[in-house]
């Protein structure tokens, strides 16, 4: 089942085409996996479906539906998507706790006003950070946490958003190795839960490993679609990486 | 001693005041100047509703909260759209637009004549014409106000104003309708601010447009700046010292008309001091 369409997706920075007429789908219970040379438009992708960046043209579809005048970041939680950062974007005077928290309380203004966290949040919240493995971190301010630790904290409050869809935008970059066995493992979680997972990633090995189906994007334009395995050996592909 | 209690009853009208504030730009990072824009229509609501009716004060002043809520919310669902510099701005334009009404509108407030004559609060048959028990009825307010943004600071919605502070676009893109959130602690300040001011008119029996303009505003702004922003107690404390201040030098020596003066002078040069040396206030977490 497809979860999340673009159809003919553009955006320009100026002269750059950081997006070119990109189709993709991405499905439930898979890990779709979008590589690419730095530029070629993996983050500007995640950065439209999540209405960070307003987009030019194409369409973006929820299901069957397609999304009015493009997608609106107060809208994205609501469409079951959310998504991570490449450089982390956490409420860095905030605790741990809070960080995650804050994705798990009451959205209106009038319940959120009246609404102090319980008992059924901070279960949630331990669920969680005891995942990734900061529980015992939990009072600290994010901030002071260490780099892996803080985009740890991001994958956690990604998964509390209980979403449909995930957008990570390489989670793993610069992560220690036991993190990112950390990373793996909810990734393959949420996939086996039927989510459609989107990895953005420049490590071929773990694609070969992770990912269900790949895109090849360069230069805002898919170059080739297929089985990891299959598309990462194509010449063009192999060409897009090492340069011409 | 009259002096103490007056000193005292002024440093819980300005806490209210300042503790409200401190929910917009403290806890929201709003930089707001407009906060003596809803101090008059507060004061004035209050003053014209108790001599032109004759109902009683907390009736009037809820009337009053209410006048200043729906008016901060009118306000407030244009300027929480806008950016931050152009927000700013909005409520500079805000603030001078009111005090231009409070001093032309002659035929319901008596342009730069004022209003005399404001009658003290009555509780139950009891008057608070004394001002000791005046000063007992300014700390229960301060108290009340305090605990109330406690709670607010505490509660869920707090949470999100302090994420929409530092990173308004992320905390959206997790469901939250920002501007919703900008717009409801805007108004709840603004209501806030009104009953303090309404108090005060009581108490000094007598208003005029001068108090309500855009100095008033930055006064405001100094004193949450130098307790520290989002910090409850700071917004006390920065009342209290900026209060004090003016009133301290003259005890010092300085001839009362000239410590009058002095009062700009020293929140002037507090400010200065302030973003040379402690950005963050002195209680205060988190600079803007
Ligand atoms: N906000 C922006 N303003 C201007 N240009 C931008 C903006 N965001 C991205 N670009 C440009 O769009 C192109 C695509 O950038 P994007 O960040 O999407 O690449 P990427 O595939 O994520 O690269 P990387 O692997 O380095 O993260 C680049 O040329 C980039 O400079
Ligand atoms: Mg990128």
């Amino acid at each position: 089942m497809t979860l999340l369409r673009t159809k003919r997706l553009t955006k320009h920075f100026g002269g750059v085409h950081a997006l070119d007429g990109v189709d993709l789908s991405f499905e439930a219970g898979a890990v779709t996996a979008l590589v690419g040379p730095n530029g070629s438009g993996k983050s500007t992708l995640i950065n439209v479906l999540t209405g960070f960046v307003p987009m030019d043209g194409g369409h973006v579809l929820i299901g069957d539906s397609v999304v009015p005048d493009g997608v609106r970041s107060s809208d994205v939680s609501a469409y079951g998507i959310t998504r991570t950062f490449q450089s982390v974007r956490l409420i860095g005077q905030m605790s741990v706790l809070d960080n995650i928290l804050l994705v798990l309380t009451e959205r209106t203004v009038w319940g959120a006003l009246f609404e102090r966290h319980g008992a059924f949040h901070l279960d949630s919240a331990q669920k969680t950070l005891t995942e990734v493995g900061l529980w015992e971190k939990r009072h600290e301010l994010a901030e002071n946490l260490s780099f892996g630790q803080r985009k740890l904290l991001e994958i956690a409050r990604a998964i509390s958003m209980n979403a449909s869809v995930y957008l990570f935008d390489e989670p793993f970059a610069g992560l220690f190795p036991e993190m990112r066995t950390v990373v793996s493992r909810i990734l393959r979680r949420l996939r086996d839960q039927g989510a459609a997972v989107v990895l953005v990633e420049h490590d071929m090995e773990l694609i070969r490993d992770l990912a269900d189906h790949c895109y090849v994007l360069d230069s805002g334009k898919v170059i080739a679609s297929g089985k990891p395995a299959d598309v990462l050996r194509e010449p063009h592909v192999v060409e897009a990486y090492l340069g011409k | 001693m009259e002096y103490f209690v007056h000193i005292g009853i002024l440093i819980c009208v300005y806490g209210m005041v300042a503790l409200s504030l401190n929910l917009v730009v403290g806890e929201t990072g709003m930089i707001s100047v407009a906060q003596a824009a809803f101090s008059g229509i507060g004061a004035y609501v209050t003053a014209l509703l108790l001599l032109a009716l004759g109902i009683n004060f907390f009736l009037a002043v809820i009337l009053s909260m209410l006048a200043a809520g729906a008016i901060a919310f009118l306000v407030g669902a244009i300027f929480t759209r806008l950016q931050e510099v152009y927000y700013v701005f909005g409520t500079v334009g805000f603030n001078v637009i009111l005090y231009t009404v409070l001093l032309n509108w002659n035929s319901v407030t008596r342009g730069p004549l004022g209003i005399p004559g404001i009658p003290r609060p009555e509780l139950f048959g009891f008057i608070f014409s004394d001002n000791h028990m005046f000063l007992g009825l300014a700390l229960a307010s301060l108290a009340a106000i305090y605990g109330l943004c406690t709670f607010i600071k505490n509660s869920s919605f707090g949470r999100v104003l302090h994420a929409i502070r530092e990173d308004e676009e992320a905390t959206s893109v997790f469901g939250y309708a920002t501007h919703h959130y900008k717009l409801a602690v805007f108004t709840i300040a603004a209501m806030f601010t009104a009953y303090a001011s309404g108090l005060y008119a009581t108490y000094i029996s007598y208003i005029d447009p001068s108090t309500f303009a855009l100095p008033e505003s930055i006064f405001i702004l100094a004193m949450i700046i130098l307790g520290g922003l989002s910090s409850t107690r700071g917004a006390v404390l920065g009342a209290f010292l900026l209060v004090i201040l003016p009133e301290a030098l003259r005890f010092v020596g300085f001839p009362s008309d000239i410590a009058a003066q002095m009062r700009q002078m020293t929140y002037g040069l507090v400010l200065v001091l302030l973003m040379l040396y402690r950005p963050q206030g002195i209680l205060g977490k988190f600079r803007i």
